[in-house]
């Protein structure tokens, strides 16, 4: 691809429709090691432009762990990350890891947003400061400008009354709320979901889960790891069953869910039937 | 002596304690940060002997800390020490509570749950904007009634002073009371050093309250 349509691609929204299907992140090979244990063992994931991808499986079977290595998070002992072209880590034939220079990767770190099972507001910032702050320090957008769009985010989660009140005021669901909002003002390409309602009672649940479907009828780049399996069924164009820090099946929901190949997956999805 | 003088010759003296704890607060505040730095670094020999200076300003009396500032030059250099007195105190003050205000810093800064820092990390914060922005305002918060501890005890500490027959207010207590035989200085004292932890607490009551808005 040549420069040019690179940087057209990078900064025109009108090009949205020729961006679909375009990978935003593309990882291979991924190996992560937590002393002795293996959690990644060559983990190879690719999520294209508009796509929403469901990670689901066992607990310690290394989902949260890919998504902590997509957002560097955790450094990888193995594989290639790349996004959008820009490659952020790659492996030596020596097995060394080399991650990008810290310019580059400041910018990287701007293709992606990341949504965390306990939220991890800021408590000391009012709601709207939350979602303001970031993109007035780090990305020095016009204060007046981003608060347009922090309120504009408040109202599509439900939460236009609550830009002034402080995060230990709000239940669990809007906080929740809050947080995507808040990596939602940092126009990601493409968002993570690291077990966002795990912390949620079920009626609470039931609201996070509403805006990231809005979200993805949008048609936002999304990866969600997740124990709601009927979510998603639902909202995903792909799902990933992963166990012991390898992928065992993946594609289209209505195959995963209705009809898996593996029989781990089938023991897997049976649980939780019952 | 009547009343009036000897509480006119002691207020000189209260001037003097007011004078040394500002300044050893002032000193010493952003001076623990500093050592809580030295003590967090990631090359090794700076971090041990941060933790050495802890040991020592933590493991002997402030009295003798005092001494040897003072005294130490004129014994290990034979340099004149005439008019040093007031320096070398704020020195032992301050590098002395610097260490407890560092310890204090440190327990706060350790409490922190790591989804802060994730957080900042994330949304794209420089480690410089996620301490100063995220991570401190919220330490102030979690260490404010341990730092009002440590002031207060600072307010009783100005009379350790005397030991270099520094004239603050207790340093002048005991002057007073010895050459008029009188034991009303040092309730003179008792009761300023008692009003002035009041108005501490007071303050950073004032302080915390205003916190108080999240939790």
């Amino acid at each position: 691809m040549s420069e040019m349509t690179e940087k057209e691609m990078n900064t025109e929204n009108s090009t949205e429709q020729s961006l679909t299907g375009r990978e935003v992140l593309k990882m291979t090979g991924i190996k992560k090691q937590f002393g002795d244990l293996e959690v990644l063992k060559n983990i190879n994931l690719c999520v294209r432009h508009g796509e929403v991808v469901s990670i689901i499986g066992p607990s310690g079977s290394g989902k949260s762990t890919l998504l902590r290595c997509a957002t560097f998070l955790e450094k990888i002992d193995g594989g290639e990350i790349i996004y959008l072209d820009k490659k952020a880590a790659t492996t030596s034939h020596s097995g060394k890891v080399f991650y990008t220079g810290k310019a580059e990767m400041k910018e990287i770190k701007q293709y992606f947003g990341l949504v965390f099972q306990q939220f991890n507001l800021f408590p000391h910032h009012s709601v709207l400061k939350n979602i303001m702050e970031a993109p007035v320090r780090v990305l020095k957008r016009d204060r007046a400008e981003v608060e347009k769009e922090a309120r504009a985010l408040l109202e599509k989660m439900g939460l236009a009354d609550k830009a002034d009140q402080y995060p230990c005021n709000l239940s669990g669901g809007q906080q929740q709320r809050v947080a995507i909002a808040r990596a939602l003002a940092m126009k990601p390409e493409v968002l993570f979901f690291d077990e966002p309602t795990s912390a949620l009672d079920p009626e609470l649940t039931i609201e996070v889960l509403k805006i990231i479907r809005q979200l993805a009828e949008e048609k936002m780049t999304m990866v969600i790891v997740t124990h709601e399996m009927s979510f998603a069924a639902n909202v995903s164009n792909r799902v990933i069953f992963m166990d012991g820090g390898v992928i065992v099946e993946e594609g289209d929901p209505k195959e995963v869910f209705g009809n898996p190949s593996q029989e781990r997956t089938k023991q897997f999805l049976k649980s939780y039937k019952e | 002596m009547t009343f009036g003088t000897m509480l006119t010759t002691m207020a000189e003296g209260m001037l003097k304690t007011i004078l040394l704890f500002v300044l050893t607060l002032v000193g010493s505040l952003p001076l623990g940060m500093l050592v809580v730095f030295l003590k967090k670094s990631k090359f090794k020999p700076v971090a041990w002997l941060t933790d050495i200076y802890i040991a020592i300003m933590r493991g002997t009396p402030l009295m003798l800390q005092l001494l040897v500032w003072y005294f130490g030059p004129y014994y290990l250099f034979g340099m004149s020490i005439r008019g040093y007195k007031f320096p070398a105190l704020l020195i032992g003050f301050i590098m002395n509570y610097a260490a407890y205000f560092a310890e204090i810093y440190r327990s706060g800064i350790d409490s922190m749950p790591v989804g802060q820092y994730e957080a900042a990390e994330i949304l794209g914060y420089t480690k410089l904007q996620t301490f100063m922005r995220i991570i401190l305002p919220q330490v102030i918060k979690r260490i404010l009634p341990s730092v009002t501890n440590e002031v207060i005890t600072l307010v009783k500490d100005t009379s350790l002073a005397s030991a270099l027959a520094y004239a603050e207010v207790f340093s002048l207590a005991k002057q007073i009371s010895a050459s008029q035989t009188s034991f009303l200085p040092f309730v003179i004292a008792g009761v300023f050093y008692f009003v002035a932890n009041y108005v501490v607490a007071w303050i950073m009551n004032r302080i915390e309250k205003s916190m108080q808005y999240y939790k």
